[in-house]
């Protein structure tokens, strides 16, 4: 071991002033820290914003601390927690909104799921297939401010905001509408059904519909709205109607509406009530305000006539039948069929008649009529399907009837119709074929059979002869004439002998002509050879 | 019985500064000092028995590190972004994962370094702090080599540290997958620096000498 050197040789401090007390400088570093875990936390609750409890039906698709929650497709919060209701029933989504959004938090505020969803008028939320499900809002009008929400299972139609108008219709049924169903206005889509709810009662349902602007303005006190759902096919005494709309509104159904009559009226205010009519012809049809029912007892078959055909005069509509029963007068021991119609008698104008109230005017107008021959039957308006229809016609020369006023409702004269009476002259062409005797014809007739019948049998007889007996003699004639044939044929031939003794022969003859006219030439010239005969030829 | 002779011994050695010697924080020259305040005649650094004001900047490193220990863990330190969903993790969960994905060592290791350890030296130097404060310390020896010891395994913790930025940097395939840091992250790495600086200014001699009048 070194020795150890003295203390004195250990080198010695400088020294020096002693500083000033230092301020413990590093105390601020807890300090800081606590600070900053105090603005984190403040900053933190200020970020989550306001807690607001959803409830649903189903959790489907929503994630806590990843589904957002969004406005205009702005965020605006987000699924906190989920959990089920204390009843089961539905589930409650805890979110936190942020509080720049606190105050769109209303009483009428409304909350859906927006996932994708694929339907015959539209295709929405495709977008959220990649990015996940969120919550869609839209921010309600009220000043009272809600935390907790029932949310909607459909996402609304028409978000508050929206330039539009809403109107209530009321309907005998809702068709085939839906919530979504496209409203249109000369077949252009303009709104949509809103809700639907059926009356207190049952009896009738009351649709809202939202118009979107500008087509709202439409909406007049003149419009009328009707059922477009689908493919409209009538069958009536006028013929067969096929009518549709768009093909939306084919398969999801529709309502359609337009406004009636030239005179352009006042726009309705929202919230007006209409009248859902079931299809475009009835919605156009006149409101027919004073219709007076009157009852017809008919003769023939009634088959065919059914409620809703139409009255008509002279092919214009005048009516309508109400009502086909059946009644038994017990007195009289009969049934009677009574057809209810009801009568659009304002649609008569009174020609040269006193002015006088509807009423009394009406009465007047029928009687007149009816005195002159008015009479109510049934024609077929249609062949093919057997659709009937009431005809009021003037018949000339009827017997005198009148309207049975007593009655309630009162009587209308009738006429048995076209269809009784080819009925009736059927009947009277069957009477006479009745007297037609056809035993005597019948008897007559077997006579007549016999007889042709042994005519018909010597004929054969003869035919028997003819093929027996002469066949065979015109069979030899026929080779005679044959054999006749061939020796001609032969004698004809080309290289027949007879045919080139014929050709030697002729061209002797010609020889011989030519020599005669040699002889005739030589003459003419040397008449005197004639008798001096041929002169020598001079050497 | 051994502890006891251990601590006798302490208290019988002599030490240099009972001999008026110190040494140069700086340049470890060991100096004679008479004065209250020196400087080193080597290298000019002023010279103290002990580290100044050692208990009350180690005391506020722990108490520091102590308040950031809470949002460390709570908070989550690391969001991963995938193609369809997103998450949050804070380091326990992520000791999870790795549990639940078969890693098990790994699991340990980062459960032992990031949430252990540093909770170990907290309490530990507060405790020590505490001792030394109020003059009376018992078994120094013992919590001497405990306190190097966590000191040694501490400096794991920052893996987790270094591992998500590491992750952080690589996985940014911005549709597919994304990693980011969240507030926990520092938070922890906060509670990691924190403990460590505090461990740094500690005068240990400190530890001896309260063993030592005690």
């Amino acid at each position: 071991m070194a020795e150890t050197p003295p203390l004195d040789e250990v080198p010695r401090a400088i020294p020096d002033e002693p500083r000033r007390i230092r301020i413990p400088y590093v105390w601020i570093l807890p300090i800081l820290v606590v600070a900053a875990g105090i603005f984190v936390a403040i900053q933190q609750k200020l970020a989550q914003g306001t807690t607001i409890e959803i409830s649903f039906r189903t959790a489907d698709d929503l994630e806590p601390n990843k589904t957002t929650i969004r406005y205009k497709n702005v965020e605006i919060g987000e699924v906190a927690h989920i959990r089920v209701s204390p009843d089961r029933k539905s589930v409650v989504v805890e979110a936190h909104i942020k509080r720049s959004a606190s105050d769109y938090l209303v009483a009428d505020t409304r909350f859906w799921v927006v996932r994708p969803r694929v339907s015959a008028g539209n295709i929405s939320g495709l977008g959220t297939l990649v990015s996940g499900a969120y919550i869609g809002v839209d921010v309600g009008h009220s000043a009272v401010a809600q935390r907790r929400f029932v949310g909607l299972e459909v996402p609304p139609i028409v978000t508050a905001g929206e330039p539009g108008r809403e109107f209530v219709l009321h309907a005998e049924d809702i068709g085939s509408l839906n919530i979504g169903s496209v409203v249109l206005y000369r077949h252009i889509p303009a709104g949509q059904v809103v809700a639907y709810a059926l009356d207190p009662g049952g009896k009738t349902v009351t649709i809202k519909v939202f118009i979107n602007s500008p087509y709202d303005s439409f909406v007049t006190a003149k419009t009328r709205f009707w059922q477009a759902s689908g493919i409209d096919m009538a069958v009536d005494s006028a013929g067969v109607h096929l009518r549709t709309e768009s093909l939306a509104s084919i398969i999801e159904g529709g309502i359609a509406f337009r406004p009636f009559g030239e005179i352009p009226a006042e726009e309705s205010p929202a919230d007006t009530a209409f009248r859902l009519f079931g299809d475009e012809e009835r919605a156009q049809r006149e409101p027919n305000t004073l219709a007076r029912r009157f009852v017809m007892y008919f003769q023939g078959s009634l088959r065919g006539l059914s409620p809703g055909a139409p009255v008509t005069l002279r092919g214009i509509d005048i009516g309508e039948v109400k009502k086909v029963s059946i009644e038994y007068d017990s007195q009289a021991g009969e049934l009677r069929f009574p057809v209810e119609v009801d009568l659009f008698t304002q649609r008569i104008h009174g020609h040269r008649s006193p002015p006088a109230p509807a009423e009394e005017n009406d009465r007047t107008l029928i009687d007149s009529m009816v005195a002159h021959g008015m009479r109510a039957e049934i024609k077929s308006g249609n062949l093919l399907t057997g659709a009937k229809y009431v005809s009021v016609e003037v018949h000339k020369g009827a017997m005198r009837e009148q309207v049975g006023w007593d009655a309630q409702p009162p009587v209308f004269p009738t006429a048995p119709g076209a269809f009784d009476e080819i009925q009736d002259s059927l009947g009277d062409i069957a009477k006479k074929l009745d007297r037609v005797p056809y035993d005597q014809l019948s008897a007559r007739l077997l006579t007549t059979l016999t007889q042709l019948e042994a005519l018909l049998k010597r004929t054969d007889a003869v035919m028997q002869r003819v093929n027996d007996e002469i066949a065979p003699q015109v069979q030899a004639t026929l080779a005679q004439a044959r054999g006749a044939m061939q020796t001609a044929r032969e004698a004809l031939a080309p290289d027949a002998p007879l045919q080139s003794d014929l050709g030697a022969t002729l061209l002797e003859l010609s020889r011989a002509a030519k020599s005669v006219q040699a002889l005739a030439d030589y003459l003419e010239r040397h008449p005197e050879a004639l008798i001096r005969g041929k002169p020598k030829d001079a050497p | 019985m051994a502890l006891d002779r251990a601590e006798s011994l302490v208290s019988a050695l002599v030490t240099g500064r009972d001999l008026g010697l110190q040494s140069c924080a700086l340049c470890r020259l060991t100096v004679r000092a008479s004065a209250a305040s020196a400087r080193c005649p080597r290298c000019g650094a002023r010279l103290h028995v002990r580290k100044p004001h050692s208990i009350a900047t180690t005391a506020s490193l722990v108490i520091s590190a102590a308040l950031l220990y809470l949002p460390a863990n709570l908070l989550p330190v690391m969001h991963t972004h995938q193609l369809f969903f997103d998450e949050d993790d804070t380091i326990m969960s992520g000791v999870m994962t790795l549990a639940s994905s078969g890693s098990w060592p790994l699991a340990v290791l980062v459960f032992f370094a990031s949430i252990v350890v540093p909770m170990l030296k907290l309490v530990l130097l507060g405790e020590i702090l505490y001792a030394v404060h109020r003059g009376r310390v018992r078994h120094a020896r013992q919590r001497s080599r405990l306190f190097r010891i966590v000191e040694f395994v501490g400096r794991w913790s920052m893996l987790d540290v270094f591992a998500l930025s590491l992750l952080t940097t690589l996985v940014q395939v911005a549709p597919l997958a994304e990693i980011e840091p969240r507030p926990g992250a520092l938070a922890f790495a906060a509670v990691v620096v924190l403990t460590m600086l505090a461990a740094q200014s500690f005068d240990e001699r400190l530890l001896w000498d309260s063993a030592a009048h005690g």
